[in-house]
């Protein structure tokens, strides 16, 4: 395995002065490829900063930031925009899918955005979506699929080309019980393919997915779940024998 | 879950022997709940004295049968919602009660550490559903329960985390207790 996300010693301010308000405190998180960690903290603790950081969506105060071996902060506008289309995946609480598109012009789009000639999109992008168990639903539009559907459209669309690093904010939110486990092992599959995954949360049940959970609170790294033993471990021998 | 109702809802389908009950119990509950044969033939005693079972002694193996009184004792149970209105105490509830009262002790911190053992057994209980095959209904469904409660707790750990936060924010980790308290004698040396 080799890191596809290293945030080192990470900070991140804003305001000024009396307004001034500290989101992330000094934070490391490392992800490998094949990994899928979760953060998990009360509101304002910085996971969601943390999130968007990773995504480079906003750039850090201070500290390193490297994804896929190239530092962020080395990059200008242009190339951390280009980075952030070719190797990082959203996935969003309200799935963000266009409305006007189908789930495979859904699907397509990040690739045309960077400059893969259509029909080559389209062929990708229905591979990924028969890759989830989606074929039968690719010429739908998002109000012609089912919320858990729609999930795993944005999920399809986050994996699609050659992404390695996947982000997720509160993924199953929008999703009863049944459909969010769907998404999970969802998110979980592509993980063990080879992308490096990031989930940001406050519920327990999404977190225990993760290979790891990083618990973060005022802008600092305060605890790590152990790597958790396998689940032969509950599988206790019965008393007396 | 109740041993006794267990092997009368498994006797139910037909006549069964002690060591194909304790089997069948295991594996109903995708092998999460152990249960040795001792144990079921003491059930089996019991069932049988409360004329609940009857057992056939013809064959080399012992078989049971369950009686018309054990079908209805069954149905009851099973018509009968459990009993979730238990008194509040818990060993966990316990130590966060005392955690708060004891001078020095860092209460949040050993929230904290109670909060990661309970989220790495969801994530044991998840690994153990990633692996089930989609069938296996025992298993899955021993699986969910257990995770369910353990969010639960999880969710008990972050409502009592922000409370002790909100009491050290105002410089008092120790709780007050809003109830009238006895009156200092009159004259009584400070």
């Amino acid at each position: 395995m080799s890191p596809v996300l290293e945030m080192a010693n990470v900070s991140k301010s804003y305001g000024h002065g009396e307004n001034l308000v500290h989101a992330l405190r000094g934070a490391d998180l490392v992800v490998q490829a094949g990994e899928l960690v979760a953060i998990m903290g009360p509101s304002g603790s910085g996971k969601s900063t943390m999130l968007t950081i990773a995504g480079t969506l906003e750039v850090a105060t201070s500290g390193s930031v490297v994804i896929d071996g190239v530092a962020v902060d080395a990059l200008g506008p242009n190339d951390r925009a280009r980075l952030r289309r070719r190797t990082i995946g959203y996935v969003f609480q309200d799935f963000n899918l266009l409305p006007g598109l189908t789930a495979a012009e859904n699907v397509a789009l990040p690739l045309e955005l960077d400059g893969t000639r259509s029909r080559v999109a389209a062929a990708t992008a229905n591979a990924v979506l028969t890759e989830l168990g989606l074929h039968e639903r690719a010429g739908r539009f998002p109000d012609e699929l089912s919320g858990g559907e729609r999930q795993r459209v944005a999920v399809a669309r986050a994996i699609v080309g050659e992404r390695r690093l996947l982000l997720a904010d509160e993924p199953t939110g929008a999703l009863d019980s049944t459909n969010g486990e769907g998404v999970l092992r969802l998110l979980r599959a592509a993980c063990r393919r080879g992308v490096a995954g990031v989930i940001v949360t406050h519920d327990a049940q999404l977190a225990s997915w993760a290979d790891r959970v990083v618990f973060l609170r005022d802008g600092r790294v305060l605890d790590r779940s152990a790597a958790p033993p396998g689940p032969e471990s509950l599988l206790a021998p019965a008393p007396g024998q | 879950m109740t041993v006794r109702h267990a092997l009368l809802a498994l006797l139910s389908e037909g006549p069964k022997y002690g060591l194909q009950l304790a089997q069948e119990f295991e594996a109903g509950s995708g092998d999460m709940w152990p249960l040795n044969t001792g144990q079921v033939y003491t059930t089996l005693q019991r069932l049988e004295r409360d004329d609940l079972v009857v057992a056939d002694d013809d064959e080399a193996q012992t078989s049971y049968n369950i009686t018309d009184h054990g079908r209805r004792e069954l149905d009851t149970w099973l018509h009968t919602p459990p009993d979730m209105n238990g008194p509040p105490r818990d060993e966990l509830v316990m130590k966060v009660l005392v955690a708060v009262r004891i001078p020095g002790v860092d209460a949040v911190a050993l929230v904290q550490s109670y909060r990661r053992h309970v989220i790495e057994s969801m994530q044991q209980y998840t690994r153990l559903k990633e692996h089930a095959a989609e069938d296996d209904i025992g298993l899955l469904l021993v699986a969910d329960s257990e995770l369910f409660r353990l969010e639960a707790v999880a969710r008990w750990l972050d409502a009592a985390d922000a409370r002790i936060a909100r009491l050290t924010d105002r410089g008092s980790v120790v709780p007050t207790s809003s109830r009238p308290r006895p009156r200092k004698r009159a004259g009584a040396r400070r």
